[in-house]
């Protein structure tokens, strides 16, 4: 297995208040990893620790190591915003915004200053057609994209997330406020898309990691009980909190 | 029982406010337009035609001036403000302070701070400049908040959004923020132009009254609610001076239907 990222002892403090204890983890590349566990596990924490997004809420303390390549991102020579242009993230609720279709997706590669129209136009497509946006907007790219419905706005911003070329994309349960038809066409967009890019998602729909993902790892308070193939960890769960958690006794 | 004395006073008040407001535009109206000459916007004032037309010249002039120089300022101060200072800088509470007692002082302690220290510290004399830094001084707290307020409503998401795609702070604030907050930003603008549009008792002392276009910045010049308050003051020429209101009305009310206009439009683009 070759880990792109790999936490350890990852510990993480909001003011006093621990919210991550020590997480010592592997990611492997090219692969769905699904984090999954309670509300308040400390699982989008996790998350958001992986591409420093926690840098931009004031009062975090972090120590351990994050390493990105074999390179701890959390070292002072690293820059911040070229770690996010190659681990990039998708949200919770779809956030596309104020500006059409078009520029939303341009926006990212301008971003990193890629200024030519014609280069801009073919990202654009190239994007859109890998979040399976392309036949449905492609009339319409300069339209605003709040017009979009909430599947195809979470979409459209897998495409501005793929738009700048990242190695990893995080999403932050990014099909929990969509309607089923739409949290299938981006789960089997996810499917497509791994053999390109390693994709992280935390997950409240144990359905969903089962379906999609092939590792899988469980949080809880916290800590990180157990993790593993998504097959192994469903059928034979190693940990007892790990067994009540997915037949459902909590959570 | 009760319920329909509520209702009535509520009634009452709300007619009240109206009848006020429907009264006072009416009576210039009335009295205003009847009084509108040709004459009234000749080219150049003499004291037989009184003309307005210099001092409708000389508002633009000002407004374009004060805009200039208060839009910017405020405008930058309320992005440190929210995007860039920490929540516990000290700074922001002694801006915070400054901002709102500068928002309650009247505004002829306005015109006395600029004719001391503009017309005559700096020696600048009674000229649009020293008339335009006053008000600047004046209308930057409401334009500072308003864009504050803007900035705040912008959903952190976008921020975020921004961030994840590894855009610094510079181009988030500028390319996202900024373009999403400048409906509430101009509606901060557009009340800034009504009180430069209406104000007199700060201008009086530092732009001067002379009742003539101004050739440069550094000349004198009334602005059409001077001009107003002049000709009305003045005792002789009252029937003119209500011609005028009704173009300063006028005025005013189509500032609101343009800044509406350009609000809509803006707004369009992105919904």
């Amino acid at each position: 297995m070759n880990a792109i990222i790999e936490s350890r002892n990852l510990k993480l403090w909001y003011g006093d208040h621990q919210v991550l204890k020590s997480i010592s983890m592997e990611i492997p590349e090219h692969e769905i990893t699904a984090l999954i566990g309670p509300s308040g596990c400390g699982k989008s924490t996790f998350l958001k620790t992986l591409n420093r997004m926690n840098d931009l809420v004031g009062n975090v303390r972090i120590t351990g190591e994050v390493n990105y390549n074999g390179k701890n991102i959390y070292s002072p020579e690293v820059d911040v915003t070229k770690l996010r242009r190659e681990i990039g993230m998708v949200f919770q609720k779809p956030n596309p915004f104020p500006m059409s279709i078009y520029e939303n997706v341009a926006y990212g590669p301008k971003t990193h200053g890629i200024r030519s129209k014609t280069e801009l136009d073919g990202i654009v497509e190239e994007s859109l057609k890998a979040s399976a946006l392309w036949e449905e907007v492609k009339d319409r790219l300069k339209t605003s994209a709040l017009g979009l419905s909430g599947g195809q706005q979470q979409r459209l911003c897998i495409a501005r997330a793929i738009s700048v070329h990242p190695s990893v994309i995080l999403m932050d349960e990014s099909t929990a406020s969509l309607d089923p038809v739409s949290t299938g066409k981006i789960e089997d967009l996810l499917m497509e898309l791994k053999s390109q890019y390693t994709v992280i998602m935390v997950t409240h729909n144990m359905q969903q990691a089962v379906r999609i993902s092939d590792r899988c790892a469980f949080f809880l308070m916290g800590e990180l009980v157990e993790s593993g193939s998504t097959e192994q960890l469903f059928a034979k769960p190693q940990d007892k909190r790990t067994e009540a958690y997915i037949t459902g006794r909590f959570g | 029982m009760k319920s329909k004395i509520q209702k009535f006073f509520v009634m009452l008040s709300a007619g009240i406010t109206f009848a006020a407001l429907l009264f006072l535009i009416a009576y210039i109206l009335i009295k205003g337009i009847p009084n509108l000459k040709l004459s009234l916007f000749t080219w150049k004032y003499t004291s037989e035609n009184v003309s307005m037309l210099p001092a409708i010249i000389n508002t633009i002039y000002m407004t374009v001036l004060v805009l200039v120089i208060a839009v910017p300022l405020g405008i930058f101060s309320a992005i440190f403000m929210v995007e860039y200072a920490k929540k516990r800088n000290p700074l922001i509470n002694v801006i915070r302070l400054t901002t709102e007692t500068l928002s309650g002082i009247p505004s002829i302690v306005y015109g006395l701070f600029g004719m001391l220290f503009f017309v005559t510290a700096l020696k600048w004399g009674l000229s649009l400049l020293a008339g335009a830094f006053t008000l600047s001084i004046m209308v930057l707290p409401s334009i500072m908040r308003t864009t504050e307020e803007a900035l705040k409503a912008v959903p952190d998401s976008y921020r975020e959004a921004s961030f994840g795609l590894g855009a610094g702070k510079l181009r988030t604030v500028f390319c996202i923020v900024l373009p999403a907050a400048v409906p509430g930003i101009l509606s901060g603008i557009i009340l800034a132009i009504g009180r430069i549009v209406g104000e007199t008792a700060a201008l009086v002392y530092t732009a001067g009254t002379v009742a003539e276009t101004a050739d440069s910045i550094f000349d004198s010049g009334r602005t059409l609610a001077v001009h107003m308050y002049n000709l009305s003051s003045e005792g002789l020429h009252v029937n003119e001076s209500y011609a005028t209101a009704v173009v300063l009305l006028v005025l005013v009310a189509a500032i609101n239907m343009l800044s509406g206009f350009v609000a809509r439009c803006l707004d369009g683009g992105t919904k």
